[in-house]
């Protein structure tokens, strides 16, 4: 297990390495910084200065390994926008996102596995309509539209919830509503598909005929061999939530990592790009990681096939 | 990030949603009875050191919370007496001011000379890095030569000083900037202005209370607000719901096809600014070897279009169709010069002439407009025979290739930093610099006499020269003035102005 989990954190560090890499050659693919930042005002003289100001003028490479080799040690640089530690920014603005995504991956899991398991075992009945009905819509109704009607409704008409903010706790009830909503379905699905195939299996069929109980049959057999693909998934689920919706943030006007991320990049703000790019890159491959482990410690075959 | 939808598709879904929806909500109920003027704008401020920024939302903010030593009153053309009492040209390259006494900083600080040498000396440095050169590379140095009075010394002409000095150099206060440096200003604002912060996170959420020991005969002088909260919105669609439900009182930037739905359930201002969209056309572009460098193609190619249509379908409110590279409201923007009709035979024939009765085909890269407006160009030019291959970029890639003369048209907009006066226009793009692709030499010579001539009457001429020659070669397609719709509770008074500032002190509730 410990090789197993070593290999994989190995290749984890590589990832990152490579993603931030790419990233960063990116971003100068995209358009001259230089000239971002200095607006659509700027003039070209303007641009010159800040391009020798901010280092641009140095080899890509040159940029990169010094960036890097700040990062490994804790500094990812100073916003150019905000002129103030990258750090201190998205320390400021993790804090909404990981509530919303946390929150909402809560949510849509309680609400996601009970019904997947309902739907499963039966097949067609109205449970299993219903779940069909709430995955058709959740995937097919844009998280933005029904954000903004969610706001119209109970925002403006009812005037029960705030519309936008995040300055008391209400501020993320319609945000976690809408964004859980959204993740609802794969979960759902996956956790269905996967019950109504283990449903069907020699073992459970054997302790359904020894006489055990239906909820011990889903609990102790069922369930734990159901799991095993849903916990890839919400891991990356898990991953884009906190990554932060773009989507929710700007409709809620939830200042965010998702929203910082756009903005950043919109305003060639690259060390608070590259910043987010590294961690959001780190926080998939560790959510990833965990579930590989997980599933080893599920299903003890798998860690032979690593 | 999680989202597989386009945005852009779904945006007029959701407003025809929400407003319809929102017929059947609640009346507006502003925050007049706090007496609170609640405000959101899509972008983030930037920090607030004036110097720094570039972004119209900080720089508005700032301009409540400092002073400069002048002021123009846009309604008049006037700059008048702000933080300086007076001021006069006592050389060709000095001037002098005679400072307001009994004025208060936000911290209790007394307004003096070393303030303003201070902040200006300080400013001008390399090392300091002020966002734009042009704002203060005019200045050599500031001397005190009393309490209440100073001289700056120019290191070279510049007609634009006056202009700049009109509230677009605010003065800090010299201890607290000597020790704080930009960030402290940006972390802890303190000016002479009307309001004073009194909290901010950054980017997210001002709070600004009206300062009570403003100085008496401020130009800004007359808020009648007491305290005025600044959110950052970026959905517009949630500051439309937030406006009809009384959330906020003040919003801008409203797309014209949104404010008419939103017309008659709040108040809808239009007013024009002094951003322009423009075609620039390239002679110099790949060599010349471009269709381009024919004067007869560029007038074609703007005869060809339909600039009224365009306008009408696209920008709407106060827009209007120009024919000349400025803004008619700046000074210096003459206005008798050619105008090209909308004429597509005369497009065919003038083609045909140069030689391209079959049409050619070019690049077209568009920045910071719509994509809209481009494509209705591109359906003009196609009736003529000309395909133009549309290749819409961020606006630093596109004027990235642009000054690397790889673009032969290159259409985006222009906003003289909000300055009246033709010499923050013209000079960037025909004064021989970077961003001139035409280099004609008549231009960049009667420029530069504008640019530093301090008499107003040659200043005149020669920017007059200089636009009737821009538009008799076709160098640039100038397509309209922009406008922006502003977004008022119905119980709020607010008169917007051209330069993009909004005036809050001067707001008041009905």
């Amino acid at each position: 297990m410990l090789s197993f989990i070593s290999k994989r954190l190995l290749v984890a560090f590589l990832v990152c390495l490579t993603v931030s890499a790419l990233s960063f050659g990116l971003m100068f693919v995209s358009g001259d910084p230089a000239i971002a930042i200095a607006g659509a005002g700027g003039r070209a003289e303007d641009a010159e200065a800040i391009r020798v100001a901010y280092g641009f003028d140095r080899p890509l490479v040159v940029q990169y390994l010094d960036w890097i080799g700040s990062a490994l040690t804790g500094d990812l640089g100073q916003s150019i926008y905000f002129n103030v530690p990258v750090t201190e920014i998205i320390g400021n603005r993790a804090g909404v996102t990981l509530t919303l995504g946390f929150i909402s991956f809560l949510v849509a899991l309680v609400i996601a596995v009970p019904l997947g398991v309902a739907a499963a075992l039966r097949p067609n009945g109205w449970i299993d309509r219903l779940a069909l009905v709430i995955a058709v819509s959740g995937q097919a109704i844009p998280s933005f539209w029904l954000g903004l009607m969610a706001i119209v409704v109970f925002g403006v008409w009812y005037g029960w919830v705030p519309i936008s903010g995040a300055d008391t706790w209400q501020g993320y009830i319609l945000p976690v509503i809408v964004l859980s909503y959204y993740a609802i379905p794969e979960l759902m699905r996956i956790t269905r598909s996967g019950m109504i195939d283990v449903l069907a299996t020699d073992y459970v069929r054997a302790a359904k005929a020894k006489g055990l109980p239906m909820h011990l049959v889903i609990s102790r057999h069922a369930l734990r061999n159901a799991v095993l693909p849903l916990v890839s998934l919400a891991a990356v689920q898990l991953g884009q939530l906190l990554s932060g919706s773009i989507v929710i943030e700007s409709v809620f006007a939830l200042n965010g990592l998702g929203r910082l991320a756009w903005e950043s990049l919109l305003r060639s703000d690259l060390p608070v790009v590259q910043a987010i790019i590294l961690i959001l890159s780190l926080l998939y491959v560790v959510l990833t990681t965990l579930a590989d482990i997980l599933n080893a410690v599920l299903d003890p075959r798998l860690r032979g096939s690593s | 990030m999680t989202q597989k939808f386009s945005l852009k598709g779904l945006t007029s879904l959701a407003v025809l949603a929400a407003s319809t929806a929102l017929t059947l909500g609640t009346p507006a109920l502003a925050d007049k009875a706090s007496n609170t003027l609640n405000v959101a704008f899509a972008a983030e401020p930037e920090p607030l050191d004036t110097y720094k920024i570039a972004g119209r939302q900080g720089l508005i903010l700032a301009r409540h919370i400092y002073d400069g030593l002048l002021y123009k009153n846009l309604d008049t053309g006037e700059i008048v007496p702000a933080l300086a009492e007076s001021w006069d040209f006592t050389g060709p390259l000095t001037m002098e001011f005679n400072l307001r006494q009994g004025v208060k900083f936000h911290n209790g600080a007394d307004f003096t000379a070393d303030d303003v040498v201070e902040t200006l000396n300080t400013v001008i440095t390399a090392e300091y890095g002020t966002r734009y050169s042009i704002s203060v590379d005019w200045i050599d140095s500031v001397e005190k030569l009393d309490d209440y009075k100073v001289r700056i010394n120019m290191s070279k002409p510049f007609a634009g000083a006056v202009e700049m000095l009109a509230d677009a150099l605010p003065i800090y206060p010299h201890a607290f900037f000597a020790e704080n440096g930009s960030a402290g200003m940006a972390a802890t604002p303190i000016g002479t202005g009307p309001y004073k912060l009194v909290s901010q996170e950054p980017g997210i959420r001002y709070e600004m209370e009206r300062f009570e020991d403003h100085y008496e005969g401020s130009p800004k002088s007359g808020a009648t607000i007491d305290k005025i909260s600044v959110r950052t919105i970026p959905e517009m669609n949630t500051q439309y719901a937030e406006l009809m439900s009384g959330s906020l009182d003040w919003i801008w930037r409203i797309p014209p096809d949104q404010s008419s739905r939103l017309e008659g359930r709040v108040q809808i201002i239009s007013a024009p600014i002094m951003r322009i969209g423009y075609v620039g056309f390239a002679p110099e572009a790949m060599a010349g070897d471009t269709p381009i460098a024919d004067k007869r193609v560029r007038q074609a190619l703007i005869h060809a279009t339909n600039r009224g249509a365009i306008v009408d379908a696209f920008a709407g409110g106060a827009s209007e169709v120009l024919n000349t590279p400025c803004n008619p409201a700046q000074f210096g923007c003459e206005q008798d010069v050619t105008a090209y009709e909308y004429d597509p035979e005369k497009a065919k024939a003038l083609l045909a002439e140069a030689g391209y009765e079959d049409g050619f085909k070019m690049e077209m890269v568009f920045a910071a407009m719509p994509r809209p407006t481009a494509e209705a160009v591109a359906a003009d030019l196609a009736n003529v025979g000309v395909t133009l291959e549309l290749n819409e970029q961020q606006y630093s890639s596109g004027i990235g290739k642009w000054r690397a003369k790889e673009l032969p048209a290159f259409f985006s907009n222009w906003g003289s930093y909000g300055i009246g006066d033709t010499a923050f226009i013209l000079s960037n793009f025909f004064g021989g610099g970077a961003d001139d692709l035409v280099q004609d030499a008549d231009l960049a010579t009667w420029l530069t006499e504008a640019d530093t001539a301090s008499d107003r009457d040659v200043r005149a001429e020669n920017y007059s020269k200089a636009v009737k020659k821009i538009a008799e070669e076709a160098y640039w397609m100038p397509m309209y003035n922009f406008n922006v719709n502003y977004g008022l509770s119905n119980d709020l008074n607010f008169t917007p102005h051209p330069d993009e500032f909004a005036r809050w002190w001067g707001a008041s509730w009905k």
